[in-house]
C-alpha cells in the first residue's frame, strides 16, 4: 500500500510534461523524502532500490479506472462504531513510562525541537552516476 | 492633495492609506501609525483566522482517556494516545454531537458522510507520527459568522459584520511540551494528546485586528452558549492562528505569514495589527514576505520568526485506514431500525440548539428596550445578563434605567477591582432595594451613588440602614422646605433685585469644594427655567432637596443674619442668587417660579 502512496506521490510531486512515465529521482528529491520520512537511502544501492520499487508500482497504471471511486480500506462500508462518553482509561503512568530512556519527574524527555538532518554531500555524487 | 484618508475597516474595503504629506498610515481608528517612505500607497490587509476549540468532554476523541485541565503528567493517557502498537481510534459520540452543534449555529452544511484522515509530521507531542483529522471532506462546510463591532471608542455605535466559515473539522490535540532550554531538552505531557478539537477554518474576510478580535469573541461566545467547548483562551481550550498577508488593491493577495501564540484575544488584535504594520514596512522598504511561521511575543508586542518551521511543510496526508467514514443521519434518512446510541441524528440536534447570542441580544432589545450596544455589554459579562433581569424584576425602575446603573455604576466598580459578577459584594437584591428607594423618590440618584459605595464594602448593610446612617434621605415636608428656602433668600435679601421679575431657574448643581469658594466670574449664569410652582424645592430629576446638605449650608456660621429671619411670601431670585448658592456647595438645587408678568 505504501508504495502506491510513494508512486501517486512522487508523480504529484514532479511536474510530468507529457504521459506518467516513471520520475526521476533527483537529489532534491531524495532529502526531500528522506526529510520528510526519516529513511537513509544510504548508497547507490539504496536508491536503485527506490527506483525499482517505483517502476513496479507503475504496473497499476494498466488498470483503467475511469469511473470507480477510489477504496480507502477494505473496511470502508462498515458501521463507524460510536463510543459513549466515558472515562474507561488512563491512570497507568508507571507502565507507559517503562517503555521511555529517558524520563525527568514522569515526564517524556525529547530532544530540544526536530534535530535538522545533516547535509549529505556524498550522496550528490553517487546519484551522478545513475 | 489628498489628505490622510482615515478609511476606516468598518466602512468601504479597508485600505490603509498614508498621506504622501505625512508620511503616515493610519489604521481602523484612523489613529496615525509611523509607515515607510513616502508615497502615495495604499494597502490591503487580509486577516484569516484558524481556530481550534478544544471540545468539553469526559473522555477523549478516540480514546477512553479522561479530559481535564492540569492533572499530573502523563496520568490520562491510555496506551492508544501513547501511540503503543496494536491500539486503535473508537470515536466519542459527544464529540460528533459537539461538532454538528457547533456547525449548525454557525449555518454551515453538515456532510453527511465525512472522512477521517491523517496527517503526517514529527514532533515529539505527537507519539504517532501522525494526527487524525478530517482534511477530505470535513463534517461541516460553508457556514457564516456574524459579529458585532463598534465604530467608535465609546461604544454608541455597532455595525455587523460577517465573516465566511470555510469548514469545520474535527481533529485530535497533540500533548504538550515544555522546553527545558538550560538542559537542552523537551518534556513532554501526552494529557492532552488526543483530547477531541474542533478547527474552525476562517475564510480570509477580515482586514485587521479589531475585526479578527470582534470574531472570535463571538465565537467564543457561541460555543460557551452551546456548550460544545468552554472556549477558555488562558487554558489553551481556544487557540487562534492567524493568517495574514497585505496586497494592493486590484492586485492578487501577497505572501501570507501565519501568527501563532496568541494566547488572548487583546493579544490577538495586537499581533494582527503588528503583524500588518511589519509586513507593509517590509514591502515598502523593498523586502520580501517569507512564508513563514511567526510566534507573537507578548512581551515585546511583536512577531519573531519560529524554529522549525521553516518552508513549506508536507504533511502527506492518507486516508484513515482504521475508520470508516462517519455518517450522520437526519429526520429522513433515519434507518428504522437501528440502535439509537449509534445515530447522530443533525435535525434532533438543531431542535435542541440553545438560543444564539444574537438571539439572546435581539429579545433583550426587544423586552427590555435597551440599545444594542448595551446587550452586547450584558453578554460579554459572565453572568451579567442575569444579574441585570434579577434587579429588574425586583424593583419598579423601568429597565432603560436600571442598564445605565449596570452599565455605569456596578460593572466599572466591578473593573476596577477585578471582580467578576459573581465576585460582587453587591447582589441584584441589594442594588434593587436601593434602585427602588431611588424609584419612590426617597433619596436623589446622587445620595444613590454614596449608597452604593458604602454597599461596595460588603459590610452587609441594606441600603435602607445605610440611607437612614447617613441622613440621605430626601426632604419630603413641604413646610420644612419653605423654611429652609426663607432662610436662605432672608441671607440675601440685599441681594435681591426688586426690578428683575422671577427668574426661572432650572440646575443641576452638585459639589463638595470648599466653602467660601467664589466663583471667579461673578456674571449671571442663564439657565434654563420651568413652570413650577414657586415654592417647590427640586433637583433636576424630580427630586427634593437634601434637608442635611441644606441645613448645613445655613447655619450660623455660614449666614448669621439669615439664620436669624423669618419667613415671607413668595421670593424672587436672581441668577447671581443661585449661584452664589451653588458655590456654597448645596447639593441639588431648582429654584423655581411660576410665570409672572
Amino acid at each position: 500500500m505504501r508504495l502506491l502512496r510513494f508512486g501517486r506521490w512522487l508523480r504529484a510531486g514532479v511536474a510530468a510534461a507529457g504521459p506518467p512515465g516513471p520520475p526521476q529521482v533527483t537529489a532534491e528529491l531524495l532529502a526531500h523524502l528522506e526529510h520528510l520520512a526519516l529513511v537513509d537511502f544510504r548508497d547507490a544501492e539504496g536508491v536503485e532500490r527506490l527506483q525499482k520499487a517505483i517502476q513496479f508500482a507503475e504496473q497499476l497504471h494498466e488498470v483503467n479506472t475511469d469511473g470507480v471511486e477510489p477504496m480507502d480500506s477494505v473496511l470502508e462500508d462498515r458501521c463507524l462504531y460510536l463510543r459513549e462518553d466515558d472515562v474507561t482509561e488512563g491512570n497507568c503512568t508507571k507502565e507507559l513510562l517503562k517503555n521511555a530512556r529517558e524520563k525527568v519527574e514522569e515526564y517524556f524527555v525529547a530532544p530540544p525541537g526536530n534535530i535538522p538532518l545533516p547535509k549529505l554531500d556524498k550522496q550528490e555524487t553517487s546519484l551522478q552516476g545513475s | 492633495m489628498a489628505a490622510v484618508a482615515a478609511r476606516r475597516c468598518g466602512r468601504g474595503s479597508g485600505i490603509w492609506r498614508r498621506a504622501w504629506w505625512r508620511g503616515v498610515a493610519s489604521n481602523a481608528r484612523g489613529e496615525a501609525v509611523p509607515a515607510g517612505k513616502s508615497g502615495l500607497a495604499s494597502w490591503v490587509p487580509v486577516v484569516g483566522l484558524e481556530i481550534h476549540a478544544q471540545i468539553s468532554s469526559n473522555s477523549k476523541l478516540f480514546s477512553g482517556s479522561e479530559v481535564q485541565f492540569a492533572a499530573p503528567p502523563n496520568t490520562l493517557v491510555s496506551f492508544f494516545d501513547a501511540s503503543l502498537p496494536g491500539t486503535l481510534p473508537v470515536l466519542n459520540r459527544r464529540c460528533v454531537e459537539a461538532a454538528v452543534m457547533t456547525g449548525l449555529a454557525l449555518n454551515c452544511s453538515i456532510n453527511k458522510k465525512s472522512l477521517f484522515d491523517r496527517k503526517h509530521y514529527f514532533y515529539a507531542d505527537l507519539p504517532a507520527g501522525y494526527q487524525i483529522t478530517q482534511q477530505r471532506v470535513p463534517i461541516a462546510v460553508n457556514g457564516s459568522l456574524s459579529y458585532g463591532l463598534c465604530i467608535d471608542n465609546k461604544m454608541s455605535q455597532m455595525v455587523t459584520k460577517t465573516v465566511r466559515i470555510k469548514q469545520i473539522q474535527l481533529e485530535q490535540d497533540s500533548g504538550k511540551s515544555l522546553h527545558d532550554d538550560t538542559r537542552s531538552q523537551t518534556l513532554v505531557d501526552l494529557n492532552r494528546a488526543g483530547v477531541g478539537l474542533m478547527e474552525v477554518v476562517m475564510e480570509p474576510d477580515m482586514c485587521c485586528g479589531e475585526e479578527a478580535a470582534a470574531a472570535v469573541r463571538e465565537l467564543q461566545l457561541i460555543l460557551q452558549t452551546l456548550g460544545s467547548s468552554q472556549a477558555v483562551m488562558a487554558e489553551g481550550q481556544l487557540r487562534v492562528d492567524a493568517n495574514v498577508s497585505v496586497h494592493h488593491p486590484g492586485d492578487p493577495h501577497g505572501v501570507r505569514t501565519e501568527v501563532k501564540n496568541i494566547n488572548s484575544i487583546r493579544f490577538l488584535a495586537k499581533a494582527v495589527d503588528y503583524e500588518i504594520q511589519r509586513q507593509i514596512e517590509e514591502l515598502e522598504n523593498g523586502g520580501t514576505i517569507l512564508n513563514e511561521t511567526r510566534a507573537f511575543d507578548s512581551r515585546l508586542g511583536c512577531t519573531v520568526p519560529m524554529r522549525d518551521k521553516e518552508g513549506k511543510q508536507d504533511y502527506r496526508f492518507m486516508p484513515e485506514p482504521n475508520l470508516p467514514p462517519l455518517i450522520l443521519y437526519d429526520a429522513k434518512s433515519l434507518p428504522a431500525n437501528m440502535n439509537h446510541q449509534q445515530v447522530v441524528n443533525i435535525d434532533w440536534i438543531r431542535e435542541r440548539l440553545p438560543d444564539l447570542p444574537s438571539v439572546k441580544r435581539a429579545k433583550l432589545v426587544e423586552q427590555y428596550e435597551i440599545l444594542p450596544e448595551h446587550s452586547f455589554t450584558l453578554l460579554n459579562e459572565e453572568g451579567l445578563t442575569v444579574f441585570f433581569e434579577n434587579v429588574v424584576k425586583q424593583t419598579q425602575m423601568k429597565p432603560r434605567k436600571v442598564i445605565g446603573w449596570i452599565l455605569n455604576d456596578l460593572l466599572s466598580y466591578l473593573k476596577q477591582r477585578s471582580l467578576t459578577v459573581k465576585e460582587s459584594p453587591v447582589s441584584s437584591f441589594l442594588l434593587a432595594d436601593l434602585l427602588n428607594l431611588v424609584e419612590k423618590k426617597e433619596i436623589s440618584a446622587a445620595a444613590a451613588k454614596q449608597v452604593l459605595a458604602e454597599l461596595w464594602k460588603g459590610e452587609g448593610k441594606t441600603p435602607l440602614e445605610i440611607v437612614k446612617e447617613k441622613k440621605l434621605e430626601l426632604i419630603q415636608d413641604q413646610k420644612e422646605l419653605e423654611q429652609i428656602c426663607q432662610l436662605v433668600i432672608d441671607g440675601h435679601e440685599n441681594e435681591v433685585d426688586e426690578s428683575k421679575t422671577g427668574c426661572l431657574i432650572g440646575g443641576h448643581i452638585s459639589g463638595y469644594g470648599d466653602k467660601g469658594r467664589k466663583s471667579k466670574s461673578s456674571k449671571q449664569v442663564n439657565w434654563p427655567g420651568t413652570k413650577r410652582n414657586p415654592w417647590t424645592l427640586q433637583s433636576c430629576s424630580g427630586e427634593a432637596i437634601i434637608r442635611e446638605e441644606a441645613v448645613r449650608v445655613v447655619t450660623r456660621e455660614n449666614h448669621p443674619s439669615v439664620y436669624r429671619k423669618r419667613m415671607l411670601g413668595s421670593v424672587w431670585f436672581t441668577a447671581n442668587e443661585l449661584w452664589c448658592l451653588h458655590m456654597q456647595h448645596w447639593d441639588y438645587w431648582l429654584f423655581s417660579s411660576s410665570t409672572m408678568s
